[in-house]
């Protein structure tokens, strides 16, 4: 009944981050999940971020005509890191949107699904929108996110920017721009943290271990 | 019963014998058998043997007491045969322990008529399983206008006149009422005290829970007014005036006044409105609907505190069935109304003697011997005491027993019982009328 | 977790109520789109049953409906067996047996919503029930309050003006505005008061003039003319000179004081012409909420998919 309170209060849960199939959960949300790696410190984070703002840039000779969209929750503080990288070697800084994809997803009534956000997408026709979200793992979230976009204008090009791509992907999708290719088992839990989000940054690799021995 | 013990029924010598019990009535209290010959008490003492032959009834470890009287019921023969029958609604007496009952006239066509009063006799001494007495309109049709034909119902044995469901708002035709039944010696005008102007529209207890449900209110002051005309008319006039179902905390100071001050005024109440509340209808239950309604803690109060003193003379159930299409409908669409007759002395039990509020005594004081004099049966056999000669009209309670209601499987032939899903302590175990056993082992014979 | 919405109480307290507000304001996000139209209910039926007339109403609720992608259905009472004397609970089990998945209802007599959700496996939403409830209307002017007076409403100074007694959009809105922190104060007529208001949290007065000066909003009840028959009032004319939002009372207002109405508005009598059209009026604008409102309530019951645990 309280889905954003409940949002913020299990931002692990609730946040877009993408789950296996539909009902099954990835064990985001497992109790016994334990921390198996740090893949990423706050440095790490850094960089590849500025790697992929370089990236877009390159790719688009230019800013002028890019669109960050971010998914929420952590998509838009990204794209918010990336626009700002952006503007500190381009002399423009690039468009901003939000997206909540959460009316546009593929298991809606079968999980607890609640909208995240606003969704505050500037025009977008004519331009280059790059899609950015934390993980990349079924696809399932992506494709909702072209939905959700593309009733909102018709852009020239969509591009996908990630800051983690852990494989396991259901739907015939890839990313553009990758921070870290990272492989791992479908019952892992790939958890990016953000200071705007969850107080520092950093990005780490959780499993269950009963899980794995089941995976087996 | 098996096929066994109804062919050594038939063989037996007629003796009934009720063995082991413990015997309650208006005279007091002992352990005592029971021997029943013929429909008469032929011997009532502790220890004795019954004569080869006999129907033994167990009564070990219960209450022997006279066939409880309801003086208000609603058996809907003629008319709506849909939701009870004089048989369905007799067996459902039996089960609760009654040996008589009074029917109200409401019935289609109303019992306004001797033919109908007569009607309803034949038909009930043809089921025999309960005294069934027919309460006559006070005016014809129910219409509160001219007056019935007191005279000839009464000479077929009706005692009691009621527009019963209908109030008689019409202060005059009241007043001719009560000085043309003082030619009618035991005669008794019982009025549904609502002042059909005051509760026009309202479908439950005016007060917190009908404002907060929005749904309109019946005053606790429409059936007071009523019983205030009343009682100064009763009091000009000398006649006998009986309150049916009195439901709140006002009327009962005034009937409590009125009887101080000589006035020949007796008063009912259900057992729903000893119990519950006007917050019953929370949840929109057109089980918990009925006329007058379900009031407030304050008036229940009031309630018990009347039926200790005796201003309240007997608990009556206004054993209303109603088919489960008419009550599966919105609250203000259903009508008025719900079964009691089967379930009044176990709730009785559990609700007010188990927490002490009424002796076990009081309790079936209120259901038998008070109501029976409050309508002349006591004249007629019912209500005790059981001592030989008397007719036998009995009841066995298990006081112990414990049991759930289910409204589909009380023997009325409607289910609409707001004790639905209650666990009840004590039941009627056996009930013999007129010496015949109607429901032995918690079971009616037929 | 929501099941039915057939009171203000099944919302879950002022939490419950906040979070459906803030579920509305990604909703009227997408209703301001130029595809007002999102596919989250695809598959879905949701059914109106009106056993009266209300085409605002229901065209609010159908409309919300089509914008969640839903399939909708009108059970329309002047058209169908219930004139044929079919009664309540066998239209519901016939709807029920098509699997639909929710049920918006409408009803002259209170609680008729609370039957039918006894009946019925699909979501059961109140739309008006006798004098009982209107939810959904009282959501969409907390909501409409929210965006002028918010985010908090704690403290709002709110006079609910007319016939209390027979309205539900007062018990609903009582409820809300309360859970919410606002301070109530009914006015009208002692008549079209409710009887008694044990557990209401309200001042009540029949003295308009007296507590204009200090409220923040004016939320005005419509009058019905039936009342005059049942002597609760003696004409529409002395009804608009005593409790009637006129021009000159307007003005006695502060200047930032809110005029709201459920609607529709008698104008000239609860509602002067001139202050339902004012600045200070959101008479418009709670219309336009209520289809965000009602996605919210529809999204809740039958697509966020269970309790986020």
């Amino acid at each position: 009944m309280s889905p954003q309170q409940a949002g913020e209060s299990n931002a692990r849960d609730s946040s877009g981050r993408e789950v296996a199939g539909a009902v099954e959960d990835a064990g985001a949300g497992d109790a016994g999940a334990v921390l198996r790696t740090h893949v990423f410190d706050a440095v790490d984070l850094r960089r590849a971020l500025t790697r992929i703002a370089h990236e877009i840039v390159e790719r688009n000779h230019g800013a002028d005509d890019v669109v960050l969209v971010g998914l929420y929750t952590r998509g838009v503080a990204l794209a918010r890191r990336l626009a700002s990288a952006i503007a500190s070697f381009e002399a423009v800084e690039p468009a901003l949107g939000a997206l909540d994809v959460a009316f546009y997803r593929d298991d809606i009534g079968l999980r607890p699904v609640a909208p995240l956000g606003p969704t505050e997408v500037p025009d977008v026709s004519g331009k280059v929108v790059v899609l950015v979200d934390d993980v990349l793992f079924t696809g399932r979230t992506a494709r909702a996110a072209l939905d959700a976009l593309l009733e909102l204008g018709r852009p020239r090009a969509v591009q996908l920017a990630v800051l983690v791509d852990r494989g396991h992907r259901e739907l015939p999708l890839r990313a553009d721009y990758v921070g870290k290719n990272l492989p791992t088992r479908s019952s892992e839990d790939v958890r990016v943290r953000l200071a705007e989000v969850d107080g520092d940054d950093g990005v780490d690799l959780w499993g269950v271990p009963e899980r794995e021995d089941r995976d087996r | 019963m098996s096929r066994d013990e109804m062919s050594r029924d038939e063989m037996s010598n007629g003796e009934v014998f009720v063995q082991g019990g413990r015997v309650i009535d208006a005279t007091g209290e002992r352990v005592a058998d029971v021997r029943v010959v013929d429909g008469t008490i032929v011997e009532v003492g502790p220890a004795l043997a019954p004569s080869a032959g006999a129907t033994v009834l167990d009564a070990a470890g219960c209450v022997v007491a006279p066939g409880l009287v309801d003086i208000q019921v609603h058996f809907r023969e003629p008319g709506r045969e849909d939701s009870e029958t004089i048989e369905t609604g007799s067996r459902a007496a039996a089960l609760g322990g009654c040996t008589a009952v009074v029917c109200m006239p409401n019935t289609d066509p109303p019992i306004d008529d001797a033919a109908v009063v007569q009607s309803v006799l034949d038909r009930a001494r043809v089921v025999g399983l309960c005294d069934v007495r027919p309460a006559g309109c006070i005016t014809k049709g129910r219409r509160g206008e001219e007056l019935a034909p007191l005279g000839e119902l009464y000479d077929l044995g009706v005692r009691v006149f009621t527009d019963d469901g209908d109030c008689v708002a019409d202060a005059l035709v009241m007043r001719h009422a009560f000085e043309y039944a003082a030619a009618l010696p035991g005669a008794v005008l019982a009025q549904h005290a609502e002042d059909p102007a005051l509760v026009r529209g309202g479908h439950m207890h005016e007060g917190a829970w009908s404002a907060r449900l929005g749904i309109p209110g019946r005053p606790a002051v429409a059936e007071s007014t009523i019983v205030a005309r009343d009682l100064q008319l009763a009091k000009r006039t000398g006649g006998r005036y009986h309150v049916l179902h009195l439901s709140c905390a006002e009327s009962a100071a005034l009937v409590r006044a009125a009887k101080a001050d000589g006035v020949r005024v007796t008063a009912e109440c259900t057992p729903q409105h000893l119990v519950l509340t006007d917050e019953a209808c929370a949840h929109f239950d057109p089980a918990f609907k009925m006329n007058p309604p379900l009031r407030e803690q304050a008036d229940v109060d009031a309630l018990r505190a009347a039926l200790l003193d005796g201003t309240i003379d007997a608990i009556a159930t206004d054993h209303a069935p109603h088919t489960p299409e008419s009550k599966d409908v919105p609250f203000e669409e259903a009508p008025p109304g719900m079964l009691g007759v089967e379930t009044a002395l176990a709730v009785v039990l559990t609700t007010l003697v188990e927490p002490g509020i009424l002796t076990l005594a009081q309790a079936i004081g209120a259901l038998s011997w008070q109501p029976a004099r409050v309508v002349g049966l006591d004249a007629e056999g019912h209500g005790g005491p059981i001592v030989a000669g008397r007719p036998a009209n009995l009841c066995v309670i298990d006081p112990a027993h414990s049991w759930s209601v289910d409204g589909a499987r009380l023997a009325s032939k409607s289910r609409n019982s707001p004790w639905d899903g209650w666990k009840l302590t004590g039941k009627v175990r056996h009930t013999i009328y007129a010496g015949v056993p109607t429901v032995r082992d918690h079971e009616p014979t037929r | 977790m929501m099941e039915h919405l057939l009171s203000v109480d099944d919302l879950g307290g002022r939490a419950g109520i906040e979070s459906m507000l803030d579920l509305t304001d990604s909703f009227l996000e997408v209703t301001q789109r130029d595809i007002p139209k999102v596919p989250a209910l695809r598959g879905k039926t949701v059914v109106s049953l009106f056993y009266e007339d209300s085409t605002r109403t229901r065209l609010s609720f159908e409309t919300a409906a089509k914008r969640l992608s839903a399939d909708t259905m009108t059970f329309s009472v002047s058209t169908s067996s219930v004139n044929k004397g079919e009664s309540l609970l066998d239209t519901v089990q016939t709807i029920d047996a098509m699997g639909v998945d929710s049920i918006v209802v409408r009803h002259p007599a209170a609680g008729a919503p609370h039957r039918v959700a006894s009946w019925t496996s699909a979501r059961v939403i109140n739309a008006g029930d006798g004098c009982h409830e209107h939810p959904t209307q009282a959501l969409l002017d907390a909501f409409t309050l929210r965006r002028h007076r918010g985010p908090s409403l704690d403290g709002c100074r709110i006079a609910i003006v007319g016939d209390v007694r027979h309205s539900r959009v007062a018990r609903s809105n009582v409820m809300a505005f309360h859970a919410l922190g606002c301070e109530l104060t009914l006015v009208g007529p002692p008549t079209l008061m409710p009887e008694r208001l044990d557990g209401w949290p309200v001042a009540v007065t029949p003295d308009l003039d007296h507590v204009l000066p200090d409220v923040d909003v004016v939320y005005l009840l419509r009058i019905q003319r039936e009342r005059i028959g049942q002597a609760l009032f003696p004409s529409l004319r002395e009804y608009a000179a005593r409790w009637g939002l006129t021009v000159e009372r307007a003005a006695r207002c502060k200047p930032d004081t809110l005029v709201m109405h459920p609607g529709p508005m008698n104008r000239g009598i609860e509602i002067a012409g001139e202050v339902a059209d004012s600045a200070r009026s959101l008479v418009t604008e709670q219309v336009g909420n209520g289809v965000a409102v009602r996605m919210a309530v529809l999204w809740s019951l039958l697509g966020s998919g269970g309790p986020i645990v």
